[in-house]
């Protein structure tokens, strides 16, 4: 198994965050990780990306150009990786942020409405998790157990008790993610 | 069983200099290897170790810093990226010239100049070649994954003890930047007194009746003094090119064509092997671990058997010159790079492989 997934979008919605979790989350599930950001003279409201590579085997390049999975949380995202998502691929995204919904018919598109789910749980900041749980209903590529050690291992002793509100972004992720077209 | 943790390169260099007990590090920030010295400062090692981690106004203080502390016997270190390791290549001459261990990190970014802040391999003709004034060389070493940045402090460490010699471990922006697993070992003591005394009796640990003065200098007036120890100092390298040389190989048994190719570089490379592979090409890598020592030798061996050799690198063509000493007009040598702070792709590669070598 390996999966390769560019994570895409503002600076400060949780993109680097959602993918450390991830790989976190996989570690926890013995399997090999790279976490690879972009990184430069970035700010937040600019854009954010992280490749995040799972695999059971070794990996190799750390850098590559087409994804198993896309997910894409704002417009110049999509523009940039629509494209890259190999043919049966997965792309995710966040509507709300978008004013050009994809156009590939070769790939399974799904939506998630992360700031509606966020605002329920009541803290914004949980948005990338909600996010999460929507990718990994449709590709259960990490085991839920393994997503909780994984996550715990990502958030501060100090803020522990977010754990919970967390756990619960991504459990409603993962029952509200809305697949449009599946491939 | 070893704990298993999520890490940057540049943190596990931090983590691993507290974990072998490094006594200092001293650095200026810059990226892309500013996480070096943050994770120092936020693992506050000084109230559990007791290593001094200090913030110096510059990396020209830094070096001198470290130089200082070397001539202690103590094992300390420093990191930088690209532009801060050329305002160090002084200090680093003078250690080599005083016969100081240390070990400098150079986490390359784009150059020349202030150049960019995303990776690059140029700094491989100022670190290996020299890096400084004079005859002598760095021993240098090239981690390719967040599990290397970790393990080499340690074996950079060894090595610089062992030859009192600069040890620098050249990284790139990728290596530095990305996460990985890795594994780390219990926490190591700092050494005592009394085992710095016994690893480096040469060091100004304070006079005793029983011996005479320890001079730590890297100044002679004298012509026939100082030949005599630049040829010591050949005595010293001829040793380390006999024992140290150190690479890995992918596929290379049955190859036809090889890359050459080290760091990142030869992560990406080795899934453009695989590319050729599935093609029915048959591809190998080999990924030189210790730059200098080079392994000049198993190149040289390796290209009887190969229709041709690419090096791969992220800069203009610098390790292909070491490449082509090796293979001495044997095979056909070829290069590919990118440069200013852009990264090769797999695909990119393969491509410029099939050109150089007139394949579909």
């Amino acid at each position: 198994m390996k999966e390769e997934i560019i994570i895409a979008g503002f600076g400060g919605q949780g993109v680097l965050s959602l993918g450390k979790v991830l790989a976190y989350s996989a570690i926890m599930q013995d399997m090999e990780v790279t976490w690879m950001p972009s990184y430069g003279p970035e700010m937040r409201g600019g854009t954010a990306n992280v490749c995040v590579i799972l695999s059971d085997k070794k990996i190799g390049s750390p850098i590559v150009t087409k994804y198993d999975t896309a997910i894409i949380l704002n417009q110049q995202s999509m523009d940039k990786f629509e494209k890259t998502v190999k043919p049966g691929g997965l792309l995710l995204y966040d509507p709300s942020g978008i004013t050009r919904h994809p156009e590939r018919k070769d790939v399974t598109v799904a939506q998630i409405n992360a700031i509606d789910i966020a605002a329920n749980v009541g803290n914004s900041k949980v948005y990338n998790m909600a996010v999460l749980g929507a990718f990994l209903k449709l590709r259960p590529v990490v085991e839920m157990e393994n997503v909780r050690k994984g996550l715990a291992k990502c958030i501060p002793a100090r803020y522990s008790d977010l754990i919970a509100l967390n756990e619960k972004a991504i459990e409603e992720g993962t029952d509200s993610v809305l697949v449009i077209d599946e491939k | 069983m070893a704990e298993k943790i999520l890490m940057k390169g540049n943190e596990a260099i931090a983590i691993s200099a507290i974990r072998n007990g490094v006594d200092g590090y001293f650095g200026y920030p810059i990226t892309p290897q500013s996480e070096v010295m943050e994770t120092l400062m936020k693992e506050r090692p000084w109230l559990t170790t007791g290593m001094v981690v200090l913030q110096a106004e510059s990396e020209t203080s830094s070096i001198n810093m470290i130089y200082g502390g070397a001539c202690c016997g103590k094992k300390v270190m420093t990191s930088s990226s690209s532009p801060g390791v050329s305002l160090m290549c002084e200090g680093i001459s003078y250690m080599a010239g005083a016969e100081l261990p240390c070990v400098v990190v150079d986490v390359m970014r784009g150059g020349p100049g202030l150049g960019t802040i995303q990776p690059s391999q140029s700094d491989y003709n100022m670190i290996v070649k020299g890096s400084g004034h004079g005859d002598f060389h760095n021993i240098v070493i090239a981690p390719a994954s967040a599990q290397d940045m970790y393990d080499f402090v340690d074996w950079g460490f060894e090595l610089a003890f062992r030859y009192r010699n600069p040890v620098v471990i050249l990284a790139d922006g990728i290596i530095g930047q990305m996460m990985e697993k890795v594994e780390m070992h219990e926490q190591k003591p700092r050494r005592t007194a009394e085992e710095i005394l016994r690893d480096a009796p040469w060091a100004t640990t304070g006079k005793p009746a029983s011996r005479p003065r320890n001079i730590i200098t890297s100044l002679s007036l004298d012509s026939d003094i100082q030949e005599v120890f630049n040829r010591k100092l050949a005595v010293k390298y001829a040793e380390i090119e006999a024992n140290e040389v150190k690479y890995t190989e992918y596929l290379t048994d049955d190859a036809e064509y090889l890359f050459v190719a080290f760091g990142c570089s030869s992560r990406i490379c080795e899934a453009a092997v695989d590319e050729l592979r599935e093609a029915g090409i048959r591809a190998g890598m080999l990924r030189p671990v210790t730059l200098y020592p080079y392994p000049f030798a198993r190149i040289e061996e390796l290209a009887g058997k190969m229709k041709s050799i690419m090096s791969v690198e992220l800069n203009l063509g610098q390790m292909v010159d070491d490449v082509r000493l090796a293979v001495k007009g044997t095979c056909p040598v070829g290069f590919y790079g990118r440069q200013g702070g852009n990264i090769f792709t797999p695909e990119e590669i393969t491509d410029a492989f099939k050109k150089f070598n007139n394949l579909k």
